[in-house]
């Protein structure tokens, strides 16, 4: 069970009040009929898929409903920062 | 040299017997890598060492190395909940899961090696009207594959499992099923030591604590891999690490529409013979069987966030058990022995990845997300057509990575009956 840092509710909660919602930061094209087949393919289902930092964005859907960031090792499990939407993350890079 | 194989058979166990049992040939050889093969296999699992076997044996192509970076058999073969069916619901799946069932059917006289198969049925229960009309669909669909199925109403799934709960008033009542008669379990471990064992008599080098760390592309084209026993060439390169495959694919410059979650699953303490078959439910996602030991062994949903930590998080699992205690109200006193997690490499369709790539001689088996066990020798076989004849086995070719990119998908959520 993860115990996530809500920023908007600036408490600690548990995992089950979430809802994950995958790779944060993905910015849906403006003009998605100028796109290419292959353009198109990546932005809907091509993903970084990391093995290690991961830049993710939850929904905490049983508290205040809103979406934010979360900047997560996927080997370990241990997050190291939430951040609000628009805000950008401060751990980046290899983390062990 | 290759010694040649002692078949097991019950008199080769009475000879042995006479011995003490102290002189067993070496299930499989462990060399020292070559310095190149024709193929390598990147991934000693189920589905790796199937296809290492199908290469040799169908192929003739016996110049391969299967690289494992642990033991063989030691990742998802060892941690999956050993259920084998087929009655998928579109055309591509069923036809390919169903010819790997047609595969497990004489596994066992194929490898001489008791991959302890048992078709034992599989039930996947409905709980409400929109489920037993999608199973209804599924199983015509399934019919008109040739595939074996029927729709079950609530008293023909009391006779099949008596002690499950058929009361009318419970959250999730079972109003019906569909069961494949012709599916069931088999020993996962069996599996892949089999395949390692028939690969190995072929002529296949199993090498084990070697780990790759990087893919050589040269000209477009791959050249070998290198390891952490150095470097070793080869012309053909085909990958079937399954969690780990979005990683492998970096090292050679490609990506993959795969995303890795955990997967868990669990076994209790032993106990008499109980259900002797398997029952799942995509509502209330909980599927259960008993194994040989007497375990009852369950199977839970995906942890949604991505991970390759083999664990995962407690919540799902007391979902899992909750849904199974409200189907077998006997199971609430049976403790609970293990729980582990697998990665799974799951697709956005739900179905594999059998394919070449755009490095020349690179091919990719992967995807198989939470289900993959099922196809272990129907994936091997198909996968060893594409990599020996650098062309998609017909059966493989609707699976080819293009389709995230043409919109050809084959879209198995939910449509399957449930997860695995």
């Amino acid at each position: 069970m993860l115990h996530i840092y809500c920023p908007y509710c600036e408490e600690m909660r548990e995992e089950e009040e979430f809802s994950y919602s995958g790779e944060a930061h993905i910015v849906r094209p403006k003009d998605p009929e100028s796109l290419t087949d292959d353009q198109w393919g990546d932005y809907l289902f091509f993903r970084t898929n990391p093995r290690g930092l991961h830049h993710e964005m939850w929904h905490h859907s049983a508290g205040c409903r809103r979406y934010f960031n979360v900047t997560r090792d996927t080997r370990t499990y241990l997050i190291y920062e939430t951040y609000k939407i628009g805000e950008k993350p401060t751990v980046t890079g290899e983390k062990s | 040299m290759v010694d040649p194989m002692t078949k097991y058979s019950g008199f080769s166990l009475f000879k042995h017997a006479l011995k003490h049992h102290e002189d067993w040939q070496k299930t499989w050889r462990s060399p020292r890598p070559k310095k190149s093969y024709d193929v390598i296999i990147v991934g000693g699992g189920g589905h790796g060492l199937a296809t290492a076997y199908y290469l040799a044996k169908e192929h003739g192509i016996t110049n391969v190395a299967v690289l494992e970076k642990g033991y063989l058999g030691g990742g998802n073969t060892a941690r999956n909940t050993t259920i084998v069916r087929s009655n998928y619901l579109w055309d591509e799946s069923s036809k390919l899961y169903d010819h790997a069932l047609d595969l497990w059917y004489g596994l066992s006289q194929e490898l001489n090696y008791n991959v302890m198969f048992s078709a034992r049925g599989v039930l996947n229960l409905g709980h409400n009207l929109q489920d037993m009309r999608d199973i209804e669909r599924r199983v015509n669909a399934n019919r008109l594959n040739g595939i074996d199925a029927a729709v079950l109403n609530t008293q023909e799934v009391k006779e099949i499992v008596p002690i499950i709960n058929d009361s009318a008033d419970i959250r999730y009542p079972i109003l019906g099923a569909s069961w494949q008669k012709t599916g069931g379990v088999a020993r996962h471990d069996a599996v892949a030591w089999g395949f390692a064992r028939g690969a190995d008599q072929l002529g296949v080098e199993l090498i084990q604590q070697c780990e790759v760390t990087d893919i050589v592309v040269e000209q477009g084209a791959v050249t070998g891999v290198q390891t952490n026993q150095g470097f070793i060439g080869a012309k053909k390169v085909g990958c079937v690490t399954a969690g780990n495959s979005g990683v492998v694919a970096a090292m050679a410059g490609i990506r993959l529409p795969v995303e890795s979650h955990p997967l868990q699953a669990l076994v209790s303490e032993p106990i008499k013979p109980i259900i002797d078959t398997v029952v799942m439910s995509n509502a209330v996602h909980a599927y259960v069987s008993q194994s040989d030991k007497g375990d009852l062994v369950i199977g839970a949903g995906i942890d949604a966030y991505n991970g390759y930590g083999q664990r995962g998080s407690m919540h799902i699992i007391e979902h899992t058990l909750s849904a199974i205690c409200e189907l077998f109200p006997m199971f609430s006193r049976v403790r609970m022995n293990r729980t582990w997690g697998g990665i799974v490499d799951t697709c956005p369709d739900a179905c594999p990845i059998i394919s070449k790539t755009s490095v020349n001689g690179l091919y990719f088996n992967c995807g198989w997300g939470t289900g993959g066990f099922k196809a272990t020798p129907g994936s091997g076989h198909v996968f060893a057509h594409t990599v020996a004849h650098d062309d998609p086995h017909p059966l493989a070719a609707p699976f080819s990575i293009d389709r995230f990119n043409t919109g050809h998908l084959i879209d198995e959520h939910g449509a399957a009956g449930v997860a695995h």
